[in-house]
């Protein structure tokens, strides 16, 4: 049998990265299971314009998974994002609606692109005042974020006395129109959402496996302490996750806002826990140090399909709830026992060989 | 082979398979009765697979456990437990956020009907088991404010206090000095009286010369060698274990000293429980030297490594980097300067278990493999691994493995080489051969001197004497926080060291020196 040297990287190397991949294919399951089903029962299901509308609401809430990914990543958790999402949303209609008054009788309009680096800089900083509240007050992330959920949820709703800011069009002559592209517009037959998904996922992703900060994030989340004494800044990382994640929400908050071409300050409620629930599914770990952002990207496609094939199959909105519950927790179940599984399957194999 | 002790327990004919690598081929062993049964091999060899196969944490995939002439399976550790099989591990299994007592009777707690826990019981019955091994532990004192060496021995105590008939201690003395294995070595012998099935595994081939009766040689999960302590020698134990004589680590040509490359200006670290843990300590290290610090459990050497890495924000002093202060008191900026430390405990702070050994390599020195600022280039990374790899004679099946998955003695090497990686101008070391075999020993003890040679300052701890002999320039003896001591190596004796150690201690070396002083 194998023997294993310093080198080794004969049969014992190939049987292992067997056994990696497919425990990367894992995730495909479940993914698997609901396309199957609800193309039987489903009428429509798989029409483009139905496959289109679904990715739709699915890349809403994979952005916000993938930000909730690094935050898991490293241990910790968001709960803030739902409400930044409203709040976000407030800032970039506010703007296009009403401008900054810079109470000196004058007040100032911004174009769509400057609106939307704006409303991202919101994000970013709320981002930040959680990991400043977690890395330099030692709050715990669950604690930090549920204040955070709260107080931004509070000034979405204070940003209009608790109305919504409708009719997003904008002005010709304040050069504030072309909202409603980002939110309907389409580039190459895919709606620009879409697109803005592709991209994020992808840069994510990239960072994960290929820059030291992506290194970092694991390293922090699977042994903090080890993380330090290797000198890796560890507040430096939490502080990134925390901001990438307050981005993924405002860039929720933006798209929201553009296809409805209007912004109500309850949107996104209770969105972090749909996150959370991709994010596991997609096999992050939630003690830390586990997870990849593939994997999170398929779980909120489980989510989002179940949710919308649900609805086409008439399904009440009572019974969704309940199932969809039930899904979560089954394919955590499915996908440890599957985990367990290989791991038999291989040693049978190699003792077999051996 | 002749014997006089009953066979308790005997393993037929086992076989372990993890994925990916066959751990234990086809072995073979009895244990016997009031008898301590020695188990040798190199890092990686299956010697604690095989332990914990008795113990009940794994299922041998072939093979039969017959305990008394009768065949048993035993599902769970409780369950060996239950048939009277205790084991200390070797790497700690304590609850930090428990007391010591609590943890010594944590699934087995005294209780008094309705009313609960009784702590006082347990409390005192700890302290006795503590107090049989001397430990100068109190049985009230949160785990995680234990150094590691007395987390240890808190272990021993639990295991001890089981009373078992078979007792494994999967090396119980990796992080324990003299005087405290003088005192395990005194309860083993009460044990052994007693009857208990004593198996005992360690890299330091003089204890088991002193300590074993019956002696098993592992070699790549395979039993290569069996025979009575008093037959053989340590040649005879090297030999079956790595296939020829123990390469020699002792000092190589001489080569110049450079000017000083390091110096630490009265560091002083705040005990928690009052005091002071580092107390107003100053050195000065040349390019090229290899100062060995010796010390008793708990004299400061640890904490004083730390307090130069930048892990206690609350330390006070002065560091300095080839003539430059570091003001920075955070540990990636002293990283940076070329300071590195290989930290004692590698599980706490070494090791990022979840991670694959490669990344676990490469985490302190990433920036070396980023092109364009932030890219990491996969084959300059690779290539240094492998080179790691190969230095270190890791034995990693495959580096994208998680670290985990390989023997104790390797992921001690893994935490060498990702120090090394750093390139530092300064490579503290704090008990780097801890758990590692006499091959990797020599490897490890041959790249230090060739580190030297190179230009690097090194300084090491040790619990052990005959290394900081061999290995060191210069000799800095530790106590209670202060150096008693600093002696060149032409003037370095055990004595002296053994004697500059205790000053100024009040537990356990006192009582040491008092009984072995002529
Ligand atoms: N959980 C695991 N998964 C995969 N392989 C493992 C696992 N545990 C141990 N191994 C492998 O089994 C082999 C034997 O390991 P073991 O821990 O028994 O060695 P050891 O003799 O105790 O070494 P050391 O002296 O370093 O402690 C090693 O090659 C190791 O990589
Ligand atoms: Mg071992």
């Amino acid at each position: 049998m194998t023997t294993a040297t310093a080198t080794g990287k004969a049969p014992a190397a190939d049987s292992g990265s067997i056994l990696l991949t497919l425990m990367k294919a894992r995730t495909f399951i479940a993914l698997f299971a609901v396309i199957v089903f609800f193309s039987i029962f489903a009428p429509n299901f798989l029409s483009t314009a139905n496959i289109i509308l679904m990715s739709k609401h699915v890349a809403l809430n994979a952005f916000l998974a993938m930000g909730m990914t690094f935050v898991i990543i490293t241990g910790g958790i968001d709960l803030s994002v739902g409400s930044i999402v409203g709040l976000c949303g407030m800032v970039a209609g506010g703007l296009i609606l009403h401008g900054i008054d810079l109470q000196i009788g004058y007040t100032m309009y911004f174009n769509v692109l400057e609106v939307c680096l704006i409303t991202l800089a919101v994000g970013v900083v709320i981002g930040a005042v959680n990991g400043l509240l977690i890395t330099k007050l030692n709050v715990a992330p669950f604690i930090a974020t549920l204040g955070t959920l709260y107080v931004a949820r509070g000034f979405a709703l204070l940003s209009s006395d608790g109305q919504t800011f409708p009719n997003l069009v904008g002005k010709e002559e304040l050069a504030t129109t072309g909202f409603g592209f980002l939110g309907s517009g389409r580039v190459i037959g895919l709606p620009v959402s879409i697109w803005i998904l592709i991209v994020v996922a992808l840069a994510a992703a990239y960072l994960a496996k290929y820059t030291p900060i992506g290194r970092q994030i694991f390293a922090v989340g699977g042994n903090e302490r080890a993380a330090r004494m290797s000198g890796i800044r560890v507040d430096r990382v939490k502080m990134f996750v925390y901001m990438f994640s307050g981005f993924c929400a405002a860039i929720v908050g933006i798209v929201i806002s553009s296809e409805l071409m209007a912004s109500h300050p309850a949107t996104g409620n209770s969105f972090e826990l749909n996150a959370i629930a991709a994010a596991v599914l997609g096999g992050t770990s939630m003690s830390g140090g586990r997870g990849t952002i593939g994997g999170t990207i398929i779980g909120a496609f489980v989510i989002g399909i179940l949710s919308d094939g649900l609805v086409m199959m008439g399904v009440s909105s009572f019974w969704q709830m309940v199932i969809k519950g039930i899904v979560i927790i089954v394919a955590v179940v499915v996908d440890q026992a599957q985990r367990r599984l290989q791991q038999q399957v291989t040693l049978m194999q190699l003792a077999k060989k051996g | 082979m002749v014997d006089n002790h009953e066979t308790i327990l005997r393993l037929d004919d086992v076989t372990k398979v993890y994925s990916g690598i066959v751990a234990v081929k086809h072995a073979t062993l009895e244990l016997k009765k009031g008898a301590v049964n020695v188990l040798v091999g190199e890092n990686g060899a299956g010697k604690s697979t095989l332990m914990r196969m008795i113990a009940g944490v794994e299922k041998p995939s072939l093979g039969r456990i017959l305990l008394d002439g009768q065949e048993v399976e035993f599902h769970s550790p409780a369950d060996a437990q239950k048939h009277g099989i205790g084991m200390v591990f070797q790497e700690l299994n304590l609850f930090g956020n428990l007391s010591v007592a609590e943890n010594i009777f944590a699934t087995r707690e005294i209780t008094r009907g309705l009313r609960g826990i009784d702590h006082k019981a347990q409390v005192e019955r700890a302290n006795h088991f503590l107090d049989k091994l001397d430990a100068g532990i109190s049985a009230e004192t949160m785990v995680e404010d234990l150094p590691i060496g007395q987390q240890q021995l808190v272990e021993i105590a639990k295991a001890i206090s089981l009373d078992t008939r078979i007792l494994i201690l999967d090396e119980p003395t990796s992080a324990l000095s003299a005087a405290e294995v003088d005192i395990l070595f005194k309860v083993i012998g009460e044990l052994k009286a007693q009857g208990v099935a004593i198996v005992y595994i360690s890299h330091r081939l003089e204890e088991l010369m002193r300590i074993g009766d019956y002696i098993t040689v592992l070699r790549d999960g395979q039993i290569t060698g069996q025979a009575m302590v008093k037959d053989i020698d340590t040649k005879w134990i090297v030999r079956s274990m790595i296939g020829s004589d123990a390469k020699d680590f002792s000092k190589s040509v001489d080569h110049k000293l450079g000017a000083e490359a390091f110096r630490a200006e009265d560091i002083c670290l705040p005990r928690k429980t009052g005091g002071l843990a580092v107390d107003h300590l100053s050195i000065s290290v040349r390019a090229g030297e290899v100062l060995g610090i010796y010390g008793l459990m708990g004299a400061g050497r640890s904490e004083f490594f730390e307090c130069v890495i930048g892990a206690h924000a609350h330390s006070t002093g002065k560091i300095f980097v080839a003539g430059e202060e570091i003001v920075a008191k955070d540990t990636s900026t002293r990283i940076k300067k070329g300071l590195a430390l290989i930290p004692e405990d590698r599980q706490r702070e070494g090791l990022v278990q979840v991670l694959s050994i490669a990344a676990n390599l490469t985490l302190a020195s990433l920036e070396k493999f980023v092109k364009l600022g932030f890219h990491i280039s996969g084959d300059r990374e690779q290539s240094a691994i492998k080179e790691a790899i190969g230095n270190l004679s890791i034995k990693a099946p495959n580096p994208d493995f998680d670290v985990t998955s390989m023997s104790g003695g390797n992921q001690q090497k893994v935490v060498i080489g990702k120090a090394l990686m750093t390139n530092p101008k300064v490579l503290l070391m704090d008990e780097p051969s801890r758990g590692i075999d006499v091959g990797a020993k020599a490897d490890v003890f041959r790249t230090m001197r060739r580190l030297a040679g190179e230009g690097l300052a090194i300084l090491f701890s040790t619990s052990d004497l005959e290394e900081v002999m061999a290995l060191s320039d210069r000799v800095a003896v530790m106590s209670n926080g202060k150096i008693t001591t600093i002696l060149d190596r032409s003037e370095a004796t055990e004595e002296r060291i053994v004697k500059a150690a205790s000053e100024g201690h009040k537990s356990a070396g006192n009582k040491f020196l008092e009984e072995t002083a002529p």
